[in-house]
């Protein structure tokens, strides 16, 4: 055996000992639905969750001089209030799938990390797409 | 393949390559060229390098699969050569995906790592052939070495198929596949699917010649080896 390798051979197998028994196995279940959360209540409680569901239409407030985000997530069945601090990512909207990692406090649900969850499909926008319009496109996203 | 040790590649190595270099810049142009995304806008476009990517770490760790299996039963170093080959070209290209992946993943999904299931299971493929070179450098007896990469180059390949599925088997942040081999449908406009389609036929050609050329490399090797 040369030593150089093996040291790196073990480095490797460390780390995939690490990510198949310790990472993968909580990540099975990347996220709950808030149906699944309040089914379960006390075995999550004040523990980091990661919450998934759709932002529920009109419910998106923003507020930019604090950088506080508050929107209600929805599985189409339960739904749960969202207090995020920071500022969302370009993709985020009403109605758009996201995920948040978090926990609860006094009913509402802190989030520190907010992703969005887009769908596969891949269109053209539907009124043209020359570089000007798509400009402002991308402007009315923001 | 012919039994006789080659000086240089064959006329086909020289032909995969120069048709896949040749054809980078037409597919360069075609993504560059294909409509922005109703909801990405440009950023869709890190697409047609992603999914080349990822699809050319699928086949090559596949062919080195294949060639693991082709050696433990024949015993035929040139076997192994191709294993070799191809598990390297396999890292690269799984290499880009990931990177590629992350570059995307930042600006759309806000993050550009998560623990989720298709990221993490992809990075435990790559890590699995990281291993595959460590091992092989550190097997000093040519014949013990070419059956332990083999044995890793068959098992490691189990996780493809589990990779693959993954966004389909767990609930995932990653989107499922937008061209689904296991049921046909594609969810992508058809101008779209044109330009990934052709920068996947070219990342295969080129595929094809770097394998061709890397297997030719490692016979030089073999030969310096011996000598």
């Amino acid at each position: 055996m040369r030593l150089k390798y093996a040291v790196g051979l073990l480095v490797i197998l460390g780390a995939l000992g690490y990510l198949i028994f310790g990472g993968l196995g909580q990540n099975l279940v990347y996220f709950l639905t808030p149906s699944e959360y309040l089914e379960g209540q006390a075995r999550y409680q004040n523990r980091p969750v990661r919450l998934g569901g759709l932002v529920k239409p009109g419910t998106v407030q923003y507020d930019k001089d604090r950088l506080e985000l508050r929107f209600v997530l929805t599985d189409g069945v339960a739904e749960v209030p969202v207090v995020h601090k920071g500022t969302p990512p370009g993709m985020f909207k009403e109605g758009q799938g996201v995920v948040v990692e978090g926990r609860f406090r006094e009913g509402t649900f802190q989030g520190t990390n907010l992703l969005v969850k887009h769908s596969e499909t891949y269109q053209p926008p539907k009124e043209g797409y020359t570089p000007e319009e798509v400009r402002k496109l991308i402007e009315e996203a923001k | 393949m012919t039994a006789q040790m080659k000086d240089r590649p064959d006329t086909w190595t020289w032909l995969f390559l120069g048709l896949g270099l040749a054809l980078l810049p037409v597919g360069l142009y075609l993504a560059l060229a294909a409509p922005p995304d109703a909801n990405q806008g440009y950023l869709a476009r890190i697409m047609y390098l992603h999914v080349p990517g990822a699809w050319l770490g699928y086949l090559a760790f596949f062919v080195t699969f294949l060639y693991s299996l082709l050696y433990l039963f024949r015993q035929d170093p040139r076997l192994d050569r191709v294993a070799l080959a191809s598990a390297e070209i396999g890292l690269v290209f799984m290499g880009l995906a990931l990177v590629t992946g992350m570059l995307w993943a930042r600006p759309t999904w806000g993050v550009y790592w998560t623990w989720e299931p298709r990221l993490t299971t992809t990075a435990i493929l790559f890590a699995v052939y990281v291993g595959y070179f460590l091992l092989r450098g550190a097997i000093e007896d040519p014949e013990l070495r070419r059956k332990a990469a083999a044995a890793v180059g068959i098992l490691g390949f189990i996780n493809v198929p589990i990779s693959y599925m993954s966004v389909k088997w767990w609930r995932s942040l990653h989107q499922t596949q937008s061209i689904d081999l296991t049921t046909g449908k594609i969810h992508m406009a058809p101008e779209m699917l044109q330009a990934l389609l052709f920068n996947l036929l070219v990342f295969t050609l080129l595929y094809l010649g770097f394998l061709r050329f890397r297997a030719f490399l490692a016979a030089l090797e073999a030969r310096k080896e011996e000598a």
